[in-house]
């Protein structure tokens, strides 16, 4: 049987679809489990691209590259700063100073916790978009 | 025990960079670079930095080995026989280690009672009390890095974002062949099979 040089990893690859939705999984508790234990947009936005990078090991970077394309990654690079500046912007145009989250629901308790969720959203999706995109600039040089 | 803990980890730390300096196989000390971060994410679990482990663990053992790896991949996986400038080398080497550590004289020592964050407990008090009410959220390392220094953080991922499009107007714009586009075989894709290859596969 013909094998392409790929197909020679066949263990790899199925225990690599097998694991992936666990990883990402994994990254979408430490995003929004960041609240209550260790975590964050940071480390959540890191083991989301980790997924990807895994992706790309095995499968090849061209399979990846169709799975999220380059130009997605740059528009969602930009739109986590958005996100993060847009909550600042808009507890301003509520009437409060830049990133005030307290003006966000009419109790301000609720008000920081939806903040500090977008705000780690933002910085999740940027980090995230610009890890993959590290690793695409890096891996794709031949 | 805690400080058996962190003797023995530290020991770990030496011992893993003077095997980085002395190897010669560029992939084994890329690996060992990786575990030197893994060791350190287990001092700061040890000195009760939960977050700050996290990411070093991420970051430090995950996404830096792969990028190095990727590094690695332009260039041979052997060091290059050293030639005459290591005394050089070496002088520079002690003379910036040597003023870094004198650096770090001036930080207050770990768990100093004279330190700045102990002499004015008011602060550390006020979130380590208060924050759970103010902003609803029990770790208090979120509340603080999201909410009471939601400035910072808004630097950093602006910094992150800054480092990704430098990276990209550096190596994104090379250009691409038309082979990396439309793959031959895809890699996973199943191939067809001949007449006289389909006796083996049964």
């Amino acid at each position: 049987m013909k094998l392409y040089p790929r197909q020679r990893h066949r263990v790899l690859q199925i225990v690599t679809k097998l694991i992936i939705p666990f990883v990402m999984l994994f990254a979408l508790y430490v995003q929004f489990h960041g609240d209550f234990g260790p975590g964050g947009g940071f480390q959540a936005g890191v083991i989301f691209a980790a997924a990807f990078v895994l992706h790309g090991l095995i499968f090849g970077l061209q399979r990846t590259r169709q799975v999220i394309t380059p130009t997605a990654l740059r528009i969602l690079m930009a739109t986590g700063v958005l996100i993060y500046l847009g909550t600042g912007i808009i507890s301003m145009l509520l009437g409060g100073n830049l990133l005030d989250y307290d003006l966000l629901a009419h109790d301000p308790v609720h008000g920081q916790h939806y903040g500090i969720l977008l705000v780690e959203l933002g910085v999740g999706v940027t980090v995230t978009a610009v890890m993959i995109s590290l690793f695409y600039s890096f891996s794709s040089r031949r | 025990m805690e400080l058996l803990v962190i003797v023995v980890l530290l020991t770990f730390l030496v011992a893993i960079v003077i095997g980085i300096i002395v190897l010669r196989d560029l992939l084994a000390a890329v690996i060992l670079l990786g575990l030197y971060s893994l060791v350190a994410a287990g001092i700061f679990v040890v000195m009760d930095a939960v977050d700050v482990a996290f990411t070093e663990a991420a970051v430090g053992c995950g996404i830096s080995t792969i990028l190095f790896l990727g590094a690695l991949s332009f260039t041979r996986h052997e060091q290059k026989p050293r030639g005459n400038d290591s005394l050089v080398a070496i002088a520079f080497v002690v003379v910036t280690g040597g003023m870094l550590i004198y650096g770090t004289l001036d930080m207050p020592f770990y768990g100093d009672p004279n330190s700045p964050a102990q002499q004015h407990p008011e602060h550390t008090q006020h979130y380590l009390t208060k924050s759970a009410g103010e902003t609803g959220i029990p770790n208090v390392v979120t509340s603080v890095l999201a909410s009471y220094r939601g400035y910072d953080t808004l630097g950093e991922t602006v910094v992150v974002f800054t480092a990704g499009i430098a990276v990209l107007s550096l190596l994104g714009l090379v250009r691409r062949r038309p082979e990396d586009e439309a793959p031959e075989d895809a890699p996973g894709d199943v191939p067809a099979l001949s007449d006289d290859d389909s006796e083996r596969h049964l």
